[in-house]
Protein backbone atom coordinates (compact mmCIF):
# COMPACT_ATOMS: atom_id res chain seq x y z
CA UNK A 1 0.00 0.00 0.00
CA UNK A 2 2.49 2.66 0.83
CA UNK A 3 4.50 1.35 -2.07
CA UNK A 4 1.38 2.41 -4.21
CA UNK A 5 0.50 5.34 -2.92
CA UNK A 6 4.87 6.68 -3.34
CA UNK A 7 4.85 5.30 -6.66
CA UNK A 8 1.62 7.39 -7.54
CA UNK A 9 3.39 10.53 -6.17
CA UNK A 10 6.20 9.72 -8.59
CA UNK A 11 4.08 9.40 -11.50
CA UNK A 12 2.78 13.25 -10.24
CA UNK A 13 6.08 14.82 -10.92
CA UNK A 14 6.20 14.69 -14.66
CA UNK A 15 2.98 16.18 -14.76
CA UNK A 16 3.60 18.79 -12.54
CA UNK A 17 7.00 19.28 -14.33
CA UNK A 18 4.69 19.00 -17.78
CA UNK A 19 1.89 21.43 -16.97
CA UNK A 20 3.95 24.44 -15.26
CA UNK A 21 6.11 24.44 -18.56
CA UNK A 22 3.99 24.72 -21.08
CA UNK A 23 1.73 27.53 -18.92
CA UNK A 24 5.07 29.14 -18.73
CA UNK A 25 5.38 28.53 -22.35
CA UNK A 26 1.57 29.78 -22.91
CA UNK A 27 2.06 33.09 -21.26
CA UNK A 28 5.41 33.70 -22.39
CA UNK A 29 3.97 33.43 -26.45
CA UNK A 30 1.12 35.46 -25.34
CA UNK A 31 3.32 37.92 -25.67
CA UNK A 32 2.57 40.33 -23.20
CA UNK A 33 3.72 40.42 -19.70
CA UNK A 34 3.44 42.08 -16.16
CA UNK A 35 5.32 45.41 -16.90
CA UNK A 36 3.04 46.11 -20.42
CA UNK A 37 -0.14 44.71 -19.03
CA UNK A 38 0.44 47.18 -15.86
CA UNK A 39 0.67 50.31 -17.71
CA UNK A 40 -1.94 49.32 -20.70
CA UNK A 41 -4.65 48.81 -17.91
CA UNK A 42 -3.79 51.87 -16.03
CA UNK A 43 -3.41 53.82 -19.59
CA UNK A 44 -0.17 55.66 -18.36
CA UNK A 45 2.25 56.88 -20.90
CA UNK A 46 6.41 56.09 -19.47
CA UNK A 47 9.41 55.90 -21.33
CA UNK A 48 10.71 52.63 -23.14
CA UNK A 49 13.24 53.20 -20.74
CA UNK A 50 11.63 53.00 -17.39
CA UNK A 51 9.81 49.62 -19.01
CA UNK A 52 12.79 48.00 -19.58
CA UNK A 53 13.91 48.59 -16.24
CA UNK A 54 10.82 47.25 -14.43
CA UNK A 55 11.26 44.22 -16.95
CA UNK A 56 14.87 43.82 -15.66
CA UNK A 57 13.95 44.18 -12.17
CA UNK A 58 11.43 41.35 -12.44
CA UNK A 59 13.80 39.30 -14.78
CA UNK A 60 11.90 39.41 -17.92
CA UNK A 61 14.50 40.34 -20.05
CA UNK A 62 15.72 37.25 -19.85
CA UNK A 63 15.21 33.97 -22.12
CA UNK A 64 12.05 32.39 -21.43
CA UNK A 65 13.93 29.18 -20.32
CA UNK A 66 16.20 31.05 -17.86
CA UNK A 67 13.04 32.14 -16.55
CA UNK A 68 11.40 28.92 -16.27
CA UNK A 69 14.58 27.77 -14.31
CA UNK A 70 14.80 30.40 -12.10
CA UNK A 71 11.01 29.79 -10.96
CA UNK A 72 11.65 26.08 -10.54
CA UNK A 73 15.33 26.70 -8.75
CA UNK A 74 12.92 28.63 -6.00
CA UNK A 75 10.22 26.39 -6.17
CA UNK A 76 12.17 23.40 -5.48
CA UNK A 77 14.00 25.42 -2.59
CA UNK A 78 10.29 26.11 -1.18
CA UNK A 79 10.12 29.65 -2.67
CA UNK A 80 7.34 30.29 -5.04
CA UNK A 81 8.43 34.07 -5.45
CA UNK A 82 6.77 36.99 -5.06
CA UNK A 83 3.55 38.30 -7.17
CA UNK A 84 4.60 40.35 -10.01
CA UNK A 85 1.93 43.05 -9.27
CA UNK A 86 1.74 43.73 -5.36
CA UNK A 87 4.99 42.28 -4.91
CA UNK A 88 3.76 40.18 -1.81
CA UNK A 89 4.44 36.46 -1.06
CA UNK A 90 2.96 34.17 -3.70
CA UNK A 91 2.29 31.38 -1.21
CA UNK A 92 1.32 33.36 1.63
CA UNK A 93 -1.63 35.42 -1.08
CA UNK A 94 -2.36 31.77 -1.88
CA UNK A 95 -2.29 30.60 1.89
CA UNK A 96 -4.79 33.18 2.10
CA UNK A 97 -7.39 32.52 -0.50
CA UNK A 98 -7.55 29.12 0.15
CA UNK A 99 -9.91 28.98 3.40
CA UNK A 100 -12.76 30.76 1.43
CA UNK A 101 -12.57 28.48 -1.20
CA UNK A 102 -12.24 25.50 1.37
CA UNK A 103 -15.90 26.93 2.98
CA UNK A 104 -17.53 27.27 0.00
CA UNK A 105 -16.91 23.54 -1.24
CA UNK A 106 -17.80 22.50 2.00
CA UNK A 107 -20.80 23.83 2.21
CA UNK A 108 -22.05 23.46 -1.38
CA UNK A 109 -20.78 19.52 -1.04
CA UNK A 110 -23.21 19.47 2.35
CA UNK A 111 -26.35 20.68 0.96
CA UNK A 112 -25.96 18.83 -2.59
CA UNK A 113 -25.58 15.29 -0.30
CA UNK A 114 -28.78 16.72 1.70
CA UNK A 115 -30.81 17.31 -1.21
CA UNK A 116 -29.56 14.60 -3.39
CA UNK A 117 -29.20 11.68 -1.52
CA UNK A 118 -33.00 11.76 -0.14
CA UNK A 119 -34.74 12.85 -3.84
CA UNK A 120 -32.43 10.32 -5.71
CA UNK A 121 -33.67 7.46 -3.24
CA UNK A 122 -37.06 8.59 -3.15
CA UNK A 123 -37.51 8.89 -6.80
CA UNK A 124 -35.78 5.43 -7.55
CA UNK A 125 -38.49 4.07 -4.93
CA UNK A 126 -41.36 5.74 -6.55
CA UNK A 127 -39.86 4.70 -10.15
CA UNK A 128 -42.73 6.07 -12.72
CA UNK A 129 -44.90 7.86 -10.56
CA UNK A 130 -45.41 11.66 -9.97
CA UNK A 131 -43.11 12.29 -7.78
CA UNK A 132 -39.49 10.95 -9.39
CA UNK A 133 -41.11 12.35 -12.77
CA UNK A 134 -40.90 15.70 -10.85
CA UNK A 135 -37.55 15.30 -9.59
CA UNK A 136 -36.65 14.05 -12.87
CA UNK A 137 -37.94 17.00 -14.42
CA UNK A 138 -35.95 19.62 -11.80
CA UNK A 139 -33.18 17.91 -12.02
CA UNK A 140 -33.34 18.06 -15.94
CA UNK A 141 -33.60 21.96 -15.50
CA UNK A 142 -31.06 22.16 -12.99
CA UNK A 143 -28.10 20.63 -15.81
CA UNK A 144 -29.34 22.31 -18.67
CA UNK A 145 -28.26 25.97 -17.32
CA UNK A 146 -25.02 27.23 -16.99
CA UNK A 147 -23.71 28.19 -13.24
CA UNK A 148 -23.16 31.61 -14.14
CA UNK A 149 -26.93 32.18 -15.07
CA UNK A 150 -28.40 30.24 -11.98
CA UNK A 151 -25.50 33.05 -10.58
CA UNK A 152 -27.45 36.20 -11.90
CA UNK A 153 -30.96 34.65 -11.48
CA UNK A 154 -30.71 33.96 -7.68
CA UNK A 155 -28.59 37.10 -7.43
CA UNK A 156 -31.60 38.94 -8.78
CA UNK A 157 -34.45 37.31 -7.56
CA UNK A 158 -33.03 36.52 -3.84
CA UNK A 159 -31.03 39.51 -3.37
CA UNK A 160 -32.00 42.43 -5.61
CA UNK A 161 -35.98 41.50 -5.29
CA UNK A 162 -36.62 39.99 -2.66
CA UNK A 163 -33.76 42.13 -0.39
CA UNK A 164 -33.09 39.13 1.67
CA UNK A 165 -29.43 38.50 1.02
CA UNK A 166 -26.91 40.63 0.44
CA UNK A 167 -25.68 41.02 -3.34
CA UNK A 168 -21.93 41.19 -3.31
CA UNK A 169 -20.29 40.08 0.06
CA UNK A 170 -18.25 42.13 2.11
CA UNK A 171 -16.24 39.19 3.13
CA UNK A 172 -16.11 35.34 4.06
CA UNK A 173 -18.98 35.65 5.83
CA UNK A 174 -21.57 32.69 6.21
CA UNK A 175 -24.41 34.96 4.93
CA UNK A 176 -22.31 35.51 1.73
CA UNK A 177 -21.57 32.48 1.19
CA UNK A 178 -25.60 31.69 1.06
CA UNK A 179 -25.80 32.94 -2.94
CA UNK A 180 -22.33 30.97 -3.77
CA UNK A 181 -23.78 27.72 -2.33
CA UNK A 182 -26.63 27.75 -3.68
CA UNK A 183 -25.52 28.48 -7.15
CA UNK A 184 -22.87 25.10 -6.94
CA UNK A 185 -25.56 23.01 -4.95
CA UNK A 186 -28.16 23.89 -7.73
CA UNK A 187 -25.64 22.43 -10.45
CA UNK A 188 -24.61 19.32 -8.44
CA UNK A 189 -27.69 17.89 -6.81
CA UNK A 190 -29.21 17.54 -10.79
CA UNK A 191 -26.27 16.02 -11.76
CA UNK A 192 -26.53 13.71 -8.31
CA UNK A 193 -30.07 13.08 -7.97
CA UNK A 194 -29.95 11.57 -11.21
CA UNK A 195 -26.83 9.20 -10.87
CA UNK A 196 -28.13 8.23 -6.92
CA UNK A 197 -31.24 7.28 -8.65
CA UNK A 198 -29.62 5.12 -11.38
CA UNK A 199 -27.44 3.70 -8.37
CA UNK A 200 -30.23 2.89 -6.45
CA UNK A 201 -32.70 1.48 -9.52
CA UNK A 202 -29.64 -0.92 -10.72
CA UNK A 203 -29.02 -2.36 -7.25
CA UNK A 204 -32.54 -3.02 -6.80
CA UNK A 205 -33.18 -5.34 -9.68
CA UNK A 206 -29.90 -7.28 -8.38
CA UNK A 207 -30.97 -10.70 -6.87
CA UNK A 208 -29.78 -10.25 -3.01
CA UNK A 209 -32.24 -7.83 -2.92
CA UNK A 210 -35.12 -10.36 -3.63
CA UNK A 211 -33.09 -12.71 -1.51
CA UNK A 212 -32.94 -10.16 1.87
CA UNK A 213 -36.40 -9.62 1.24
CA UNK A 214 -37.62 -13.18 0.72
CA UNK A 215 -35.85 -13.80 3.95
CA UNK A 216 -37.84 -11.16 5.78
CA UNK A 217 -35.13 -8.92 6.16
CA UNK A 218 -37.02 -5.04 6.01
CA UNK A 219 -36.63 -3.39 3.44
CA UNK A 220 -35.40 -0.36 4.96
CA UNK A 221 -32.48 -2.54 6.44
CA UNK A 222 -31.61 -3.72 2.87
CA UNK A 223 -31.65 0.01 1.42
CA UNK A 224 -29.62 1.01 4.69
CA UNK A 225 -26.71 -1.75 4.55
CA UNK A 226 -26.78 -3.60 1.38
CA UNK A 227 -28.06 -1.09 -1.63
CA UNK A 228 -26.31 2.00 -0.56
CA UNK A 229 -23.17 0.29 0.61
CA UNK A 230 -23.00 -1.32 -3.28
CA UNK A 231 -23.80 2.32 -4.42
CA UNK A 232 -20.63 3.99 -2.13
CA UNK A 233 -17.89 4.01 -4.73
CA UNK A 234 -19.45 4.77 -7.23
CA UNK A 235 -20.50 8.04 -5.11
CA UNK A 236 -17.39 8.66 -3.77
CA UNK A 237 -15.55 8.35 -7.41
CA UNK A 238 -18.42 11.42 -8.52
CA UNK A 239 -17.60 13.23 -4.84
CA UNK A 240 -13.77 13.00 -5.08
CA UNK A 241 -14.12 14.78 -8.66
CA UNK A 242 -16.42 17.30 -7.70
CA UNK A 243 -14.25 18.41 -4.59
CA UNK A 244 -11.20 18.52 -6.44
CA UNK A 245 -12.91 21.04 -9.52
CA UNK A 246 -14.08 23.01 -6.26
CA UNK A 247 -10.87 22.99 -4.79
CA UNK A 248 -9.38 24.85 -7.85
CA UNK A 249 -11.89 27.60 -7.14
CA UNK A 250 -15.03 28.11 -9.46
CA UNK A 251 -13.70 31.02 -11.50
CA UNK A 252 -16.59 32.26 -12.60
CA UNK A 253 -18.87 31.35 -9.38
CA UNK A 254 -16.32 33.70 -7.34
CA UNK A 255 -15.68 36.31 -9.59
CA UNK A 256 -19.38 36.83 -9.81
CA UNK A 257 -19.91 37.14 -6.15
CA UNK A 258 -16.51 38.37 -5.30
CA UNK A 259 -16.10 35.90 -3.39
CA UNK A 260 -12.63 36.21 -2.38
CA UNK A 261 -10.86 32.32 -3.44
CA UNK A 262 -8.48 30.87 -5.45
CA UNK A 263 -10.63 30.91 -8.49
CA UNK A 264 -10.90 34.84 -8.48
CA UNK A 265 -7.44 34.98 -7.79
CA UNK A 266 -6.96 32.77 -11.23
CA UNK A 267 -8.67 35.24 -12.64
CA UNK A 268 -7.01 38.05 -11.43
CA UNK A 269 -3.20 36.98 -11.49
CA UNK A 270 -4.25 36.05 -15.18
CA UNK A 271 -5.28 38.85 -16.58
CA UNK A 272 -3.05 40.80 -14.74
CA UNK A 273 -0.37 38.65 -16.38
CA UNK A 274 0.89 37.93 -12.72
CA UNK A 275 3.38 34.70 -13.95
CA UNK A 276 4.07 33.89 -9.92
CA UNK A 277 0.74 33.52 -9.03
CA UNK A 278 -0.43 31.83 -12.43
CA UNK A 279 1.97 29.27 -11.78
CA UNK A 280 1.29 28.67 -8.20
CA UNK A 281 -2.39 28.28 -9.44
CA UNK A 282 -1.11 25.86 -12.08
CA UNK A 283 0.60 23.64 -9.43
CA UNK A 284 -2.00 23.49 -7.32
CA UNK A 285 -4.41 22.02 -9.97
CA UNK A 286 -2.39 19.72 -10.78
CA UNK A 287 -1.90 18.49 -7.07
CA UNK A 288 -5.40 18.50 -7.17
CA UNK A 289 -6.22 16.33 -9.81
CA UNK A 290 -3.50 13.49 -9.07
CA UNK A 291 -4.72 13.73 -5.23
CA UNK A 292 -8.21 13.07 -6.37
CA UNK A 293 -7.33 10.11 -8.59
CA UNK A 294 -5.53 8.53 -6.06
CA UNK A 295 -7.91 8.91 -3.36
CA UNK A 296 -10.58 7.91 -4.98
CA UNK A 297 -8.06 4.52 -6.00
CA UNK A 298 -7.89 3.87 -2.67
CA UNK A 299 -11.37 4.78 -1.16
CA UNK A 300 -13.03 2.26 -3.83
CA UNK A 301 -10.82 -0.33 -3.08
CA UNK A 302 -11.07 0.13 0.66
CA UNK A 303 -14.64 -0.29 0.37
CA UNK A 304 -15.10 -2.78 -2.14
CA UNK A 305 -12.20 -5.61 -1.96
CA UNK A 306 -12.79 -7.33 -5.14
CA UNK A 307 -11.53 -4.67 -7.45
CA UNK A 308 -7.96 -6.49 -5.60
CA UNK A 309 -5.51 -4.63 -3.63
CA UNK A 310 -4.00 -1.48 -4.95
CA UNK A 311 -0.68 -1.91 -7.42
CA UNK A 312 -1.63 -5.13 -8.25
CA UNK A 313 -3.10 -6.54 -11.79
CA UNK A 314 -6.35 -5.04 -12.49
CA UNK A 315 -6.07 -1.99 -10.11
CA UNK A 316 -6.58 0.35 -13.25
CA UNK B 1 -41.47 -2.11 -35.36
CA UNK B 2 -42.26 -3.16 -31.56
CA UNK B 3 -44.35 -0.99 -29.63
CA UNK B 4 -41.59 -0.89 -26.61
CA UNK B 5 -39.59 0.66 -29.42
CA UNK B 6 -41.70 3.62 -30.14
CA UNK B 7 -41.81 6.06 -27.45
CA UNK B 8 -38.12 5.77 -27.54
CA UNK B 9 -38.04 6.70 -31.41
CA UNK B 10 -40.27 9.44 -30.65
CA UNK B 11 -38.33 10.92 -27.66
CA UNK B 12 -35.49 11.07 -30.07
CA UNK B 13 -37.29 12.37 -33.60
CA UNK B 14 -39.22 15.29 -31.41
CA UNK B 15 -36.54 16.89 -30.00
CA UNK B 16 -34.75 15.54 -33.41
CA UNK B 17 -36.85 17.69 -35.49
CA UNK B 18 -36.69 20.87 -33.24
CA UNK B 19 -32.89 21.16 -33.68
CA UNK B 20 -33.13 20.81 -36.96
CA UNK B 21 -35.16 23.75 -36.76
CA UNK B 22 -32.95 25.87 -34.82
CA UNK B 23 -29.89 24.72 -37.05
CA UNK B 24 -31.68 25.88 -39.69
CA UNK B 25 -32.39 29.21 -37.92
CA UNK B 26 -28.58 29.65 -37.04
CA UNK B 27 -27.54 29.08 -39.98
CA UNK B 28 -29.85 31.74 -41.52
CA UNK B 29 -29.87 34.24 -38.69
CA UNK B 30 -30.55 37.38 -41.05
CA UNK B 31 -33.67 35.71 -43.01
CA UNK B 32 -35.45 35.85 -39.43
CA UNK B 33 -34.41 39.09 -37.26
CA UNK B 34 -36.61 41.77 -36.75
CA UNK B 35 -34.46 43.95 -37.16
CA UNK B 36 -30.79 44.51 -37.51
CA UNK B 37 -29.01 43.60 -34.64
CA UNK B 38 -26.02 45.71 -34.60
CA UNK B 39 -27.88 48.66 -35.38
CA UNK B 40 -27.47 51.47 -32.53
CA UNK B 41 -30.08 53.72 -31.23
CA UNK B 42 -29.52 55.45 -28.26
CA UNK B 43 -32.84 56.96 -28.08
CA UNK B 44 -34.00 53.27 -27.52
CA UNK B 45 -31.87 52.44 -24.82
CA UNK B 46 -32.74 49.56 -22.45
CA UNK B 47 -36.52 49.88 -23.42
CA UNK B 48 -38.13 46.58 -21.20
CA UNK B 49 -39.80 44.14 -23.07
CA UNK B 50 -43.04 44.13 -24.99
CA UNK B 51 -44.11 46.39 -27.59
CA UNK B 52 -42.56 47.09 -30.65
CA UNK B 53 -39.28 45.25 -28.96
CA UNK B 54 -40.66 41.89 -27.86
CA UNK B 55 -37.44 41.12 -25.79
CA UNK B 56 -36.48 44.81 -25.23
CA UNK B 57 -33.02 46.53 -26.11
CA UNK B 58 -30.09 46.76 -24.81
CA UNK B 59 -27.85 49.59 -23.62
CA UNK B 60 -27.35 50.59 -27.16
CA UNK B 61 -30.74 50.37 -27.80
CA UNK B 62 -29.71 47.24 -30.26
CA UNK B 63 -33.15 44.88 -30.30
CA UNK B 64 -32.48 42.30 -27.71
CA UNK B 65 -34.32 39.30 -30.00
CA UNK B 66 -32.83 40.17 -33.53
CA UNK B 67 -29.19 39.87 -31.12
CA UNK B 68 -30.24 36.78 -29.64
CA UNK B 69 -30.98 34.99 -33.19
CA UNK B 70 -28.17 36.43 -34.70
CA UNK B 71 -26.08 35.02 -31.25
CA UNK B 72 -27.49 31.60 -31.87
CA UNK B 73 -24.86 30.99 -34.60
CA UNK B 74 -21.82 31.78 -32.77
CA UNK B 75 -23.10 29.60 -29.73
CA UNK B 76 -24.74 26.49 -31.41
CA UNK B 77 -22.07 26.14 -34.36
CA UNK B 78 -19.29 26.70 -31.66
CA UNK B 79 -20.09 23.77 -29.53
CA UNK B 80 -20.89 21.63 -32.51
CA UNK B 81 -17.48 22.53 -34.14
CA UNK B 82 -16.12 21.89 -30.46
CA UNK B 83 -17.46 18.71 -29.87
CA UNK B 84 -16.89 17.43 -33.57
CA UNK B 85 -12.94 18.45 -33.02
CA UNK B 86 -12.86 16.58 -29.50
CA UNK B 87 -14.29 13.49 -30.51
CA UNK B 88 -12.65 12.56 -33.64
CA UNK B 89 -9.42 13.63 -32.62
CA UNK B 90 -9.47 11.70 -29.26
CA UNK B 91 -11.37 9.02 -30.52
CA UNK B 92 -7.67 8.88 -33.19
CA UNK B 93 -5.70 9.43 -30.92
CA UNK B 94 -7.49 6.61 -28.06
CA UNK B 95 -7.16 4.12 -30.71
CA UNK B 96 -3.72 4.62 -31.64
CA UNK B 97 -2.29 4.03 -28.47
CA UNK B 98 -4.89 1.11 -27.43
CA UNK B 99 -4.15 -0.81 -30.93
CA UNK B 100 -0.41 0.35 -30.48
CA UNK B 101 0.55 -0.57 -26.66
CA UNK B 102 3.60 -0.57 -25.54
CA UNK B 103 5.43 2.77 -24.69
CA UNK B 104 3.70 4.29 -27.28
CA UNK B 105 0.04 3.55 -25.31
CA UNK B 106 1.85 5.16 -22.18
CA UNK B 107 3.19 8.49 -23.73
CA UNK B 108 -0.54 9.21 -25.55
CA UNK B 109 -2.27 8.70 -22.01
CA UNK B 110 0.30 10.52 -20.10
CA UNK B 111 0.13 13.24 -22.70
CA UNK B 112 -3.54 12.79 -22.09
CA UNK B 113 -3.22 13.28 -18.23
CA UNK B 114 -1.44 16.41 -18.73
CA UNK B 115 -3.79 17.79 -20.76
CA UNK B 116 -7.22 16.71 -18.39
CA UNK B 117 -5.00 18.20 -15.00
CA UNK B 118 -3.83 21.46 -17.13
CA UNK B 119 -6.51 24.47 -16.19
CA UNK B 120 -8.39 25.82 -18.75
CA UNK B 121 -8.56 29.15 -17.90
CA UNK B 122 -4.95 29.93 -18.45
CA UNK B 123 -5.41 27.90 -21.22
CA UNK B 124 -8.16 30.00 -22.59
CA UNK B 125 -6.45 32.74 -21.87
CA UNK B 126 -3.01 32.54 -23.55
CA UNK B 127 -4.81 31.20 -26.59
CA UNK B 128 -6.66 34.06 -26.65
CA UNK B 129 -3.62 36.40 -26.47
CA UNK B 130 -1.86 35.01 -29.26
CA UNK B 131 -4.99 34.65 -31.47
CA UNK B 132 -6.14 38.05 -30.75
CA UNK B 133 -9.30 37.03 -29.35
CA UNK B 134 -13.09 35.16 -30.67
CA UNK B 135 -14.61 32.33 -30.49
CA UNK B 136 -12.18 30.33 -32.37
CA UNK B 137 -9.74 30.59 -29.27
CA UNK B 138 -12.20 29.08 -26.88
CA UNK B 139 -13.34 26.41 -29.28
CA UNK B 140 -9.29 25.40 -29.01
CA UNK B 141 -8.50 26.02 -25.92
CA UNK B 142 -11.71 23.49 -24.81
CA UNK B 143 -10.99 21.20 -27.23
CA UNK B 144 -7.29 21.19 -26.04
CA UNK B 145 -8.41 19.76 -22.29
CA UNK B 146 -11.52 17.79 -23.19
CA UNK B 147 -10.47 15.49 -26.12
CA UNK B 148 -8.68 12.97 -23.75
CA UNK B 149 -12.27 12.11 -22.48
CA UNK B 150 -12.77 9.97 -25.72
CA UNK B 151 -9.18 9.12 -26.20
CA UNK B 152 -9.72 7.66 -22.45
CA UNK B 153 -13.03 5.63 -24.26
CA UNK B 154 -11.95 5.18 -27.74
CA UNK B 155 -8.50 3.10 -26.21
CA UNK B 156 -10.73 0.50 -23.87
CA UNK B 157 -12.68 0.29 -26.61
CA UNK B 158 -9.63 -1.10 -28.90
CA UNK B 159 -8.74 -3.00 -26.58
CA UNK B 160 -10.96 -4.91 -25.53
CA UNK B 161 -11.86 -5.50 -29.75
CA UNK B 162 -8.48 -5.86 -30.10
CA UNK B 163 -8.72 -9.35 -29.31
CA UNK B 164 -11.53 -10.49 -31.10
CA UNK B 165 -11.71 -13.30 -34.18
CA UNK B 166 -13.05 -10.72 -36.56
CA UNK B 167 -10.23 -8.67 -35.67
CA UNK B 168 -7.62 -11.61 -35.46
CA UNK B 169 -9.19 -12.68 -39.06
CA UNK B 170 -8.68 -9.59 -40.42
CA UNK B 171 -4.91 -9.30 -39.46
CA UNK B 172 -4.27 -12.62 -40.14
CA UNK B 173 -5.49 -12.22 -43.93
CA UNK B 174 -3.01 -9.43 -44.34
CA UNK B 175 -4.86 -6.38 -43.39
CA UNK B 176 -2.44 -3.24 -42.67
CA UNK B 177 -3.03 -1.36 -39.16
CA UNK B 178 -4.55 1.83 -40.22
CA UNK B 179 -6.89 -0.27 -42.40
CA UNK B 180 -7.37 -2.76 -39.35
CA UNK B 181 -8.35 0.66 -36.79
CA UNK B 182 -10.39 2.42 -39.55
CA UNK B 183 -12.10 -0.18 -41.39
CA UNK B 184 -12.66 -2.98 -38.54
CA UNK B 185 -11.96 -1.21 -35.07
CA UNK B 186 -13.52 2.26 -35.23
CA UNK B 187 -17.42 1.20 -36.63
CA UNK B 188 -17.63 -1.30 -33.98
CA UNK B 189 -16.40 1.29 -30.91
CA UNK B 190 -17.99 4.08 -32.21
CA UNK B 191 -21.68 3.33 -30.33
CA UNK B 192 -20.29 4.61 -26.64
CA UNK B 193 -18.16 7.39 -28.24
CA UNK B 194 -21.40 8.83 -30.49
CA UNK B 195 -23.62 8.52 -27.62
CA UNK B 196 -20.82 10.67 -25.23
CA UNK B 197 -20.24 12.85 -28.06
CA UNK B 198 -24.15 13.83 -28.19
CA UNK B 199 -24.48 14.14 -24.26
CA UNK B 200 -21.53 16.60 -24.45
CA UNK B 201 -22.93 19.05 -26.34
CA UNK B 202 -24.89 20.80 -23.95
CA UNK B 203 -22.46 20.53 -21.60
CA UNK B 204 -19.77 22.33 -24.06
CA UNK B 205 -22.67 24.97 -24.88
CA UNK B 206 -22.23 26.10 -21.31
CA UNK B 207 -18.54 25.80 -21.58
CA UNK B 208 -18.10 28.05 -24.14
CA UNK B 209 -20.74 30.78 -23.09
CA UNK B 210 -18.91 30.68 -19.63
CA UNK B 211 -15.48 31.89 -21.56
CA UNK B 212 -17.76 34.30 -23.39
CA UNK B 213 -18.70 35.48 -20.08
CA UNK B 214 -15.65 36.06 -18.80
CA UNK B 215 -14.37 37.91 -21.71
CA UNK B 216 -11.76 35.03 -23.15
CA UNK B 217 -14.08 33.88 -25.73
CA UNK B 218 -16.74 35.86 -28.39
CA UNK B 219 -16.19 39.75 -27.80
CA UNK B 220 -18.91 42.98 -28.28
CA UNK B 221 -20.01 43.83 -30.65
CA UNK B 222 -20.34 40.89 -31.39
CA UNK B 223 -23.35 39.14 -30.74
CA UNK B 224 -23.25 35.73 -28.55
CA UNK B 225 -25.15 34.29 -25.88
CA UNK B 226 -22.53 34.35 -23.10
CA UNK B 227 -20.72 37.32 -23.88
CA UNK B 228 -24.09 39.33 -23.93
CA UNK B 229 -24.99 38.16 -20.18
CA UNK B 230 -21.45 39.41 -19.48
CA UNK B 231 -22.23 42.54 -20.52
CA UNK B 232 -25.95 42.87 -19.09
CA UNK B 233 -24.47 41.77 -15.33
CA UNK B 234 -23.71 45.13 -14.68
CA UNK B 235 -27.49 46.14 -15.33
CA UNK B 236 -29.18 43.75 -12.96
CA UNK B 237 -30.15 45.57 -11.05
CA UNK B 238 -32.38 48.25 -13.48
CA UNK B 239 -32.88 46.26 -16.85
CA UNK B 240 -32.94 42.31 -15.66
CA UNK B 241 -34.32 41.65 -19.23
CA UNK B 242 -30.73 42.14 -20.67
CA UNK B 243 -29.22 39.23 -18.69
CA UNK B 244 -32.25 37.56 -18.25
CA UNK B 245 -33.29 37.05 -22.39
CA UNK B 246 -29.76 35.43 -23.61
CA UNK B 247 -30.01 33.18 -20.11
CA UNK B 248 -33.15 31.34 -20.95
CA UNK B 249 -32.09 31.36 -24.72
CA UNK B 250 -28.68 29.22 -23.48
CA UNK B 251 -30.81 27.34 -20.98
CA UNK B 252 -33.53 26.66 -23.91
CA UNK B 253 -30.75 25.51 -26.15
CA UNK B 254 -28.63 23.31 -24.02
CA UNK B 255 -31.81 21.24 -22.50
CA UNK B 256 -33.04 21.09 -26.28
CA UNK B 257 -29.58 19.36 -26.88
CA UNK B 258 -29.83 17.43 -23.49
CA UNK B 259 -33.00 15.91 -24.40
CA UNK B 260 -31.47 15.25 -27.54
CA UNK B 261 -28.85 13.27 -26.04
CA UNK B 262 -30.73 11.18 -23.58
CA UNK B 263 -33.07 10.48 -26.38
CA UNK B 264 -30.21 8.69 -28.78
CA UNK B 265 -28.22 6.97 -25.63
CA UNK B 266 -32.19 5.48 -24.49
CA UNK B 267 -32.41 4.28 -28.00
CA UNK B 268 -29.37 2.64 -28.59
CA UNK B 269 -28.92 1.10 -25.45
CA UNK B 270 -30.79 -1.54 -24.26
CA UNK B 271 -29.79 -1.19 -21.08
CA UNK B 272 -30.93 2.21 -20.07
CA UNK B 273 -33.98 1.94 -21.67
CA UNK B 274 -35.70 -0.40 -19.09
CA UNK B 275 -35.46 2.21 -16.43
Amino acid sequence: MKRYILLRFMQLIPILFGITFVSFLLMYAAGSDAVIQKYSLTGQSVSQAVIEAERRELGLDRPMLLQYAAWLQGVLQGDMGRSFVTGADVFGTFLDKLPATLLLTLLSVLLTLAVSLPLGVLAALRQGSRGDFFIRLLSFFGSSMPNFFVALLLMYFLAIRAGLLPVISGGSTLSAAVLPTLTLAIAMSSRYTRQIRALVLEELSQGYVAGARARGVPFRQVLARSIMRAALPTLLTLLALSVGSLLGGTAIVESIFMWDGVGKMAVDAINARDYPVIEAYVLWMGIIYVAVNLVTDIACKFLDPRLGAPGTEGSR
Amino acid sequence: MKATRLFPLLRLSLPALLIAALLLLAAFPEQVCPYDPYAQNLALSLQGPGGEHLLGTDRYGRDLLSRIIMGSQASIYAALLLVSITSLGGTLIGLWAGLSGGWMDTLLMRFADTCLAFPGLVLALAVAAVTGGGMVNAVLALAAISWPKYARLARSQALSLKGREFVLAARLSGTGPLMLALRHILPNAAGPIIITAMLDIGTMMMELAGLSFLGLGAKPPVAEWGSMMSVGRSMLQTSPWTVLAPGAAIFLTVALFNLFGDGVRDYFDVKSRKR
